[in-house]
């Protein structure tokens, strides 16, 4: 990767270059300085934050806001912490993601390598998918889920983040599969292999940057959800949901140090998956668009 | 009733027809290659045997069982594509066994297969690699073991060789024909390159716009073809075309022509059928090596005629050189011995072997003689 882009780069004076590193590094330290300021004040007690400087570094270094965000916070009327929440989210957003990356790649696969009359009008539906707003669902998703017997639980959310998701996922299987040579899936079914096993043994081993742009994308998308996350979680709310009732709680003193920490834990899951994956998405979304 | 029998085949792509009524017969180890231009429906057919494509009428039958509808992988075929369709996952190995496996063969039986194979077709040392780390002509290989490992009836190959730069497109032409010479199996072979077809094949079928406007040996589709078609696409340089009329002179038909300062020749023709057309014109099919200089005439010819002509344009190609001249108002080409002393503009005089002649009616573009 990194080879590639010093092969593009245009040469530059070291001068020219110079400057440019200086406004790298500004651009940067700007979009740091958020999390800089979370971090910070997630390790001092309150009275720091209340009573000094939201810039410095703490005088007193403490890991209790974090505990006390992960399991002893006020949520709503529970002093439950954001764990409880958290393994919700966890429980939702894996069999989501996994099905609606799955379901993706056999509509992808399906849709290439498997044409049937009326395949561009049903991928033309598919990709509509993508633009309804998340608002206007709400109502039937409502009544849907209420007819399922899946309303306010895990199982609910995981159902409407698949749905939502597919959209997504088949447009990207279905564009890095459509440069994937018909001659193979042709030459696996002289061999003798039927549906699943083509799709098994040939198409997915090769799949695998679009399936990790598939999985940060709707990894993210799901986990930072929050209005199906109210609007369907019930009784097994999400941690979105459970971090807004922690910080947007009126009732006593605003603890920001155990805020910051919640927000941070809220985001780490995302965090790790771009760390892991990022460079695969990159090239996945590459690789989906131009060939070669 | 042949090995492989192709019936009043057609196919149709919604209300476009793009095969119409193919029919042929294929018997057991013969090579058929076929050949036309570009979208002229080859690799369709092709397809249509393999059944990867759906036959809209007519019936394909392999050793007398009819397979129309059948799986691909049940009409114990092989298939060799152009672009090689090399599983990228798969090593060379898994490549050509996973045919066999997918056909639930042990697996002490697939490596023996796989061993021989590869030992007949010098790839046993590349068993472990990828695709991606082969060269164009290895890739080659490999297509052609994974298709040899099934022991089918049938192999059908699409271009093959048409990604090889042109060296090794002749190399593995006499690699994939020697092969035919020993394993004696049925092959159905595509391409559009007309030398491919006259070296490899037992028989040609020359398509073009969804008919089989010829089927038979090389040396009848060379000497005899069908129609002006086929007369132009077999062969390089093409067969000259040249409009003439026949005259009879002392009871023989002649073609009357032009040479290129507009003087008017008469060519005897061998062909006595051509009587019935005296008076009326035809066009003239002369290959370029049937006009030569005197002395690198046929001497087996009965018929060679004296044509003195001037010369246009010369054109040195090592092994032979390239004559161009005028007749009848047209460019045609004559193939000389290379050390053969003609310059341009010079009156020279060639001779015409007649006996290889072949006349066309100029209205269906059809062969009248011989
Ligand atoms: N799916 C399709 N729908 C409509 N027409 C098609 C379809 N596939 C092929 N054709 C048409 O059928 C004709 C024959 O195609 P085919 O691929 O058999 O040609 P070919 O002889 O193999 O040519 P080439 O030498 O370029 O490979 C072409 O005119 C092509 O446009
Ligand atoms: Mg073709």
């Amino acid at each position: 990767m990194s080879a590639a882009t010093q092969d593009t780069a245009v040469s530059t004076g070291s001068f020219t270059r110079a400057f440019l590193y200086l406004v790298l590094i500004l651009f940067a330290l700007f979009y740091l300085l958020p999390l800089y300021v979370m971090g910070v004040n997630s390790v001092k007690p309150l009275t720091e934050i209340t009573g000094g400087n939201m810039m410095a570094l703490p005088s007193v270094w403490t890991l209790e806001p974090w505990r006390q965000a992960w399991s002893t916070a006020q949520i709503g009327v529970e002093p439950t912490g954001l764990k409880p929440y958290f393994l919700n989210s966890i429980l939702m957003v894996v069999p989501a993601v996994a099905i609606s990356t799955i379901v993706g790649a056999l509509n992808g696969y399906v849709l290439t390598k498997w044409r049937f009359r009326g395949d561009t009008w049903v991928f033309g539906l598919m990709l509509f998918s993508c633009f309804i707003p998340f608002q206007i669902v709400l109502i039937p998703m409502a009544v849907v889920l209420g007819k399922l017997g899946l309303a306010g639980s895990v199982p609910g959310l995981i159902l409407v983040h698949v749905v939502y998701g597919i959209g997504f996922t088949t447009l990207y299987f279905r564009n890095y599969y459509a440069s994937f040579p018909t001659e193979l899936v042709r030459a696996a079914m002289i061999d003798g292999a039927g549906f699943f096993r083509i799709f098994w043994r040939i198409l997915l081993p090769v799949s695998g940057p679009i399936a990790v742009v598939s999985v940060i994308w709707q990894f993210t998308n799901i986990w930072n959800d929050f209005l199906f996350g109210v609007s369907f979680g019930g009784t097994s709310q999400p941690m979105t949901v459970a971090l807004n009732n922690l910080v947007q709680s009126s009732t006593g003193v605003k603890e920001y140090n155990v805020h910051f920490a919640g927000a941070i834990l809220a985001a780490l899951p995302t965090l790790l998956v771009y760390i892991v994956a990022g460079r695969y998405f990159v090239r996945g979304l590459m690789a989906g668009s131009v060939k070669g | 009733m042949g090995f492989l029998d192709i019936r009043n085949v057609t196919k149709s792509y919604g209300s476009v027809e793009v095969l119409h009524r193919v029919d042929v017969a294929v018997e057991e180890g013969e090579f058929l290659v076929l050949v036309g231009p570009s979208g002229c429906g080859k690799s369709t057919l092709l397809n249509m045997i393999a059944g990867l494509e759906g036959i809209s009428g007519g019936e394909i039958a392999i050793k007398g069982r009819v397979v129309n509808g059948v799986h691909p992988s049940k009409r114990n075929i092989a298939m060799v594509f152009q672009s090689y369709a090399l599983y990228p996952n798969m090593t060379v190995g898994q490549n050509m066994t996973f045919g066999l496996e997918m056909h639930g063969v042990p697996k002490p039986e697939r490596e023996e297969a796989l061993s021989r194979v590869a030992k007949l077709l010098q790839i046993d040392h590349l068993l472990d690699r990828k695709p991606g780390q082969l060269s164009g002509g290895q890739r080659q290989r490999v297509a052609m073991g994974r298709a040899l490992v099934r022991n089918p009836d049938v192999f059908l190959f699409d271009e093959p060789l048409s990604n090889l730069d042109a060296k090794l497109r002749v190399d593995m032409r006499t690699e994939i024909k020697k092969l035919h010479q020993s394993l004696k199996t049925t092959i159905v072979y595509v391409t559009h390159d007309q030398i491919e077809a006259m070296t490899l094949s037992t028989r040609i079928a020359v398509m073009n716009k969804g008919h089989v406007q010829q089927l038979g040996t090389p040396k009848e589709i060379y000497d005899t073809p069908a129609n002006v078609f086929v007369a132009t696409f077999m062969g390089s340089p093409a067969m000259n075309l040249v409009p003439a009329t026949v005259v009879m002179e002392g009871g023989v038909p002649h073609a009357a022509v032009t040479d290129a300062d507009g003087t008017p020749r008469h060519l005897r023709f061998s062909q006595a059928n051509l009587a019935a057309w005296a008076g009326k014109p035809i066009l003239l099919g002369i290959r370029p090596e049937a006009i030569t200089d005197p002395e690198g005439a046929d001497r087996k010819s009965a018929n060679i005629v004296a044509l003195a002509n001037r010369v246009g344009v010369t054109e040195p190609a090592g092994s032979d050189t390239f004559v161009t001249m005028q007749l009848s108002g047209k460019d045609i080409v004559a193939r000389m011995r290379a050390d053969a002393l003609v310059a341009p503009g010079q009156v020279f005089d060639f001779a015409v072997n007649m006996e290889k002649a072949v006349a066309f009616d100029p209205a269906t573009e059809e062969r009248i003689a011989p």
